[in-house]
């Protein structure tokens, strides 16, 4: 019953105070959608760079006149590696037959051939969590080891700026997100501020007439969380409105990814949070002044 | 019910507000407290509604030692207290049931005891007929009556009120001193700071007169030693 009552103090405030309080909802919606944003960004860069660490690859090329069966068999030794996500055995002929059809500006010289001069070799490919420079090194440096194999690559150039974009994303997501973060929180507080200036002299009567601190709070806390929970919402709309627009409209647009329900429930709680700290923080800032 | 002992309050800035102030009110009695703005009245007001504490000195209202009082205590002792101001301080969007419920709600009063309460506060202060009115279309004098409906709606053994009379003319003035009057016949305290010298003449109420943060008079004083409780 009486917690019935305080959360009916709390939206009195949002009939009396409509302007302003409809502006702290937005002010909460369009900081979480920055970082909604700045998320989405992240996660789709993250994304097309996982889609590019998948071409990471290391090759072996097999010695002439070695048995098949050796190589099968050490290919099962490779497929044991930790790293290893899948092994296969490329013959000379399959090797031409994709030459021929891969590489069309030399199909002229491929047709005539009376030996062939491509190896056969193995291709091995990588787990998720290996597809770096130290990772296809390991395994290359291992493979390297065995007597049939000629010479391994893995593009380790390619490989090693691959691996440097990825720092960088990183540091710079991290860095980025925190600022917008840091913002969002400063202009929550700032705008719930506002809104306790603005009842200073409720809140002093309510003092006046002997009213507990946490009495007084409770309504803040209850308007707080409820403009999180809806800035919240407000932010996962706005997201995926500019998702949509994005997809239909750009090119690339197909292969953009968007959240799972996690992270939006995450930026709902993300934004009730700040909504209660906020409040939390600036009525407890005032009740210390009355 | 209240006790000063010598009693001074310096500010932060320096302003001596009180010197060496030392009274006592008991039970049942009406005090008026005259002098000019800045002579001390306030200092005296805000420290027995626990707004600050004394410098040096004790003070004790209806029990408690505000020397000793933590900001727990506070709301404790605000709820034996009724206090009216001046600029009458009621809550603009609440009718005037529900500023007066208002006092009872903060205290945990049970909801279904409220609108008894009120009502039977309403009418002591005459204005029953306008429960479910707003402040801004009441007079003055109606919107100080509203003030006292909430100050003793808590059943207080003591009303404070600062300036109670200062925003209104004569004829509503002349009112709410007599509601102030009734309510202390009924044995409630009623300390009144005013500067209205031609309501404090008329009457044969205590007087305590202040000047520079320290009492220049006080009625009370020879009369005090036999009336004691």
């Amino acid at each position: 019953m009486r917690m019935h009552g305080r959360t009916r103090e709390a939206l009195r405030t949002f009939r009396r105070t409509p302007l302003l309080s409809a502006l702290s909802i937005a002010s909460i919606g369009f900081s979480l959608f920055t970082i909604g944003l700045f998320g989405l960004v992240a996660l789709n860069f993250r994304q097309t760079l996982s889609v590019i660490a998948e071409r990471v690859e290391v090759v072996a090329f097999v010695l002439r006149g070695t048995p098949t069966e050796a190589v099968t068999a050490a290919s099962q030794d490779i497929q044991a590696f930790p790293e290893v996500l899948e092994v296969r055995y490329v013959s000379a002929e399959q090797a031409l037959d994709r030459a021929r059809n891969e590489l069309v500006e030399f199909q002229e010289a491929y047709r005539d051939l009376e030996t062939n001069p491509l190896p056969a070799s193995i291709e091995i490919r990588l787990k998720p969590e290996f597809r770096d420079g130290a990772g296809a090194q390991r395994v290359a440096e291992r493979i390297r080891a065995f007597p049939f194999v000629d010479d391994v690559r893995y593009g380790r150039d390619w490989v090693e700026r691959l691996d440097r974009l990825r720092d960088m994303a990183g540091v710079i997501g991290l860095v980025i997100g925190l600022a917008f973060a840091v913002v969002a929180i400063v202009i929550i507080g700032v705008t719930i501020r506002i809104t306790v200036l603005q009842r200073a002299g409720e809140i002093s009567i309510m003092r006046l007439v002997g009213a507990t601190n946490d009495y007084i709070r409770g309504p803040f806390l209850i308007e707080g969380a409820i403009k999180g929970v809806l800035g919240g919402f407000l932010a996962v709309v706005m997201c995926w409105a500019t998702y949509t627009l994005f997809r239909k409209s750009t090119e690339l647009g197909a292969s953009l990814v968007f959240f799972e329900t996690a992270h939006l429930g995450l930026i709902v709680v993300f934004g009730t949070a700040i909504g209660l700290m906020g409040s939390l923080l600036s009525v407890g800032r005032h009740l210390r002044h009355v | 019910m209240i006790r000063f002992a010598r009693v001074s309050k310096i500010y932060p800035n320096g302003v001596q507000g009180l010197r060496d102030i030392s009274f006592h009110i008991p039970k049942g009695q009406f005090v008026f407290l005259t002098g000019h703005s800045g002579a001390g009245k306030s200092s005296i007001l805000s420290l027995i509604i626990g707004e600050q504490k004394p410098t040096s000195g004790d003070v004790r209202v209806s029990g408690f030692p505000l020397n000793k009082l933590t900001p727990k205590d506070v709301p404790r002792l605000r709820r034996k207290l009724g206090i009216v101001f001046q600029d009458f301080r009621l809550l603009e969007y609440r009718t005037v049931e529900e500023n007066v419920g208002f006092a009872l709600e903060v205290t945990g009063a049970r909801r279904e005891s409220i609108p008894g309460k009120v009502i039977r506060v309403l009418t002591q202060v005459g204005l029953a007929s306008k429960a479910r009115v707003y402040p801004k279309e009441l007079s003055g004098g109606e919107q100080q009556r509203v003030a006292i409906a909430r100050a003793l709606v808590n059943d207080p053994p003591v009303l404070i009120a600062d300036e109670p009379t200062g925003n209104l003319d004569e004829r509503a003035t002349r009112g709410i001193f007599q509601l102030l009057q009734q309510i202390n016949g009924g044995g409630t305290v009623v300390v009144m700071a005013t500067h209205n010298m031609a309501l404090v003449r008329d009457t044969k109420y205590r007087v305590i007169e202040l000047k520079g943060g320290a009492i220049v008079y006080d009625s009370g004083q020879e009369a005090a030693a036999g009336v004691q409780p």
